[in-house]
């Protein structure tokens, strides 16, 4: 960049410029030598700070890391199960990593460190060879989004065909995606989203933004979502039912504490923190 | 190995030297590689060179990873896959556009910065150079707030005049411009600052108006650090993801950039993802190597 510069003064001027640029160059050095101190610092703390995690993560005996990749529908009620699992385990730590089901089975085909794995549909989690023994823990349903008060008055799924109503859909890469098309087809709507979302989450936050007029998300994310989004049920008939599996990873180093979270997740005290945010049980219980 | 990873890049240029008998430094260091050693100063330091090659390693790689990757016999299925050539248009497109926008307004803009001293002028630098700190992400938020259906700007221009940006080509060139433009301005305004006054007072002085001196003079003494600039910017809108996919979404043809599409194949079909990386990595290497070492050499 400053190359370029040097050059271009020095083509206009010969040799006359060079004392000139020099100055310049000497005041910007004192300053540079200070950022790249800082710069060596601040990446010698970085790389410090590291090691001594991965030292942590070797795992003494008073605290494990546990990490649970789980669907980005399960953000809200996941983070309170995880705290209530820790309060019966105090010497597990349990760190989430959520996001578009497909998007992390890759991240473990790709070999991200993980011990528990919960996506939004089976076919996901069918894709990864890692998972053990995989069961459906929660069930949930599929719903219209709208703006707070529906303002375009929208009652039905029809409703989303109609040219002025702006719409986002998840895309058809992630479950939420392909559960939506699946609901659309089966009743044979066609719409033409503005956007396909990378995860089910930014489709509620397109339409609590005002961006979107209406999406389609999961029963659970309107009620996550506080009063930012009303909801438009779609009849049971015309729903699908997303079964959520949950699995511990084969390459997990701490497969104890892995089946103790699957376990925690499937009893009754599980089952109903997941319930209190609108997940349907699992179809064995009971 | 570094001796041999210089010597291309400058045999590849022999104009450029010819042309610029006063870029001392550069033909220095061309003189000085066949007899390396006869100065100390060109000899590396113990331990400099295996790093230095660790770093090209550790650049490099992954690249050569992708390549590896690529499955060259189905290359042209995959790229011929609905989709592709639209991503890759509309990314074309989309970068130019950015790349005009930041021209249009950054050039402007670098010029006050340089040469009209006011009050709070660091201050807007610092704000200019925001973007480029900034995680695109919450530009891209930030520009939902701004320039969004309900953003403070975009209510207006959406009452007024009827444009909406989220979800539309425009907002993908708003959103690449949003991330591109500081590095425009910034790379014109070093250009502007490092140029010599005393061309444009002679011009003035001969009695070319203020225009005409920006026009006849500054510009064709400032043309390295535009084509630097807008060198800089128009890779950057090229690679954007997070500002555009936060403020402009993803739809297929419309607004689905490489970027989005790569990120999106990678979820369901890795071979898909690799390929259209590849492409990506091509038309970047093609670039860099049209550029060559015109405006990235060093001093």
């Amino acid at each position: 960049m400053s190359g370029s510069v040097d050059r271009a003064a020095m083509d206009v001027e010969g040799r006359g410029l060079k004392g000139r640029t020099r100055g310049v160059n000497a005041r910007r050095t004192g300053w540079r030598r200070w950022v790249l101190r800082s710069l060596a610092v601040l990446t010698l703390a970085a790389l410090l700070a590291a090691t001594s995690a991965c030292g942590q993560d070797e795992g003494t005996a008073a605290s494990r890391d546990l990490r649970v990749f789980a669907a980005a529908s399960l953000t809200e009620a996941f983070t309170e199960l995880g705290d209530a699992f820790m309060a019966e385990h105090p010497d597990v730590k349990v760190t989430f990593v959520f996001g578009a089901s497909s998007d992390l089975a890759r991240q473990i085909e790709e070999g991200a460190q993980a011990d528990v794995l919960a996506t939004a549909d089976k076919e996901t989690m069918a894709g990864v060879a890692d998972a053990v023994d995989p069961q459906v823990f929660v069930r949930n349903r599929l719903t219209i989004v709208v703006a707070p008060g529906d303002p375009l008055a929208i009652h039905a799924l029809e409703d989303l065909a109609k040219p002025d109503v702006k719409v986002v859909l998840a895309a058809p890469e992630v479950p939420a995606g392909r559960y939506a098309e699946r609901i659309l087809d089966g009743q044979g709507v066609v719409v033409e989203p503005v956007s396909y979302e990378a995860t089910v989450k930014s489709v509620v936050t397109k339409v609590s933004l005002g961006e979107a007029d209406a999406g389609i998300a999961y029963v659970t994310d309107v009620a996550a979502a506080g009063g930012e989004v009303d909801e438009v049920p779609i009849p049971i008939a015309e729903n699908v039912i997303a079964a959520y599996p949950i699995a511990t990873l084969a390459g997990s180093q701490a497969g104890a504490e892995a089946q103790a979270f699957v376990d925690f997740v499937l009893s009754d005290a599980g089952q109903k923190i997941m319930k209190t945010y609108g997940f349907l049980p699992r179809p064995t219980a009971r | 190995m570094a001796a041999a990873g210089l010597a291309p890049v400058d045999l590849a240029a022999p104009d450029h030297a010819a042309r610029r008998p006063a870029a001392g430094r550069a033909a220095g260091r061309r003189a000085a590689l066949p007899a390396s050693g006869r100065r100390a100063r060109h000899r590396a330091p113990a331990g400099l060179v295996p790093l230095a090659a660790l770093a090209v390693a550790f650049l490099a790689l992954p690249l050569v990873a992708v390549a590896v990757r690529t499955p060259w016999g189905a290359l042209a299925e995959e790229l011929a896959a609905p989709g592709v050539l639209a991503a890759l248009r509309l990314s074309l497109v989309c970068s130019l556009g950015a790349l005009a926008l930041s021209f249009f307004l950054g050039l402007p803009l670098a010029w006050v910065l340089a040469r009209v001293p006011f009050r709070g002028r660091r201050i807007v630098r610092a704000l200019v150079i925001l973007p480029m700190v900034l995680p695109p992400v919450v530009g891209g938020v930030a520009l939902l707030l701004a320039y969004g259906r309900q953003g403070i700007v975009g209510h207006l221009l959406e009452q007024a005049l009827g444009i909406t940006l989220p979800f539309t080509t425009a907002g993908v060139i708003v959103a690449e411009a949003f991330v591109g433009m500081p590095f425009f301005v910034v790379t014109v305004e070093a250009g502007l600052r490092a140029m010599d006054g005393r061309y444009e007072e002679a011009a003035a002085s001969l009695g070319a108006g203020r225009w005409t001196t920006f026009r006849r003079v500054t510009l064709p003494l400032l043309a390295p650090s535009l084509g630097a600039g807008a060198a800089l910017c128009w890779a950057r809108a090229l690679g954007e993801f997070g500002a555009t996919i936060t403020f402009a979404g993803n739809l297929p043809g419309s607004t689905q950039t490489m970027p989005l599409a790569v990120y999106l194949a990678l979820q369901t079909d890795t071979t898909t993802a690799v390929a259209l990386s590849a492409v990506m990595l091509a038309i970047s290497l093609t670039v860099l190597v049209v550029l060559r070492d015109r405006w990235f050499r060093l001093p």
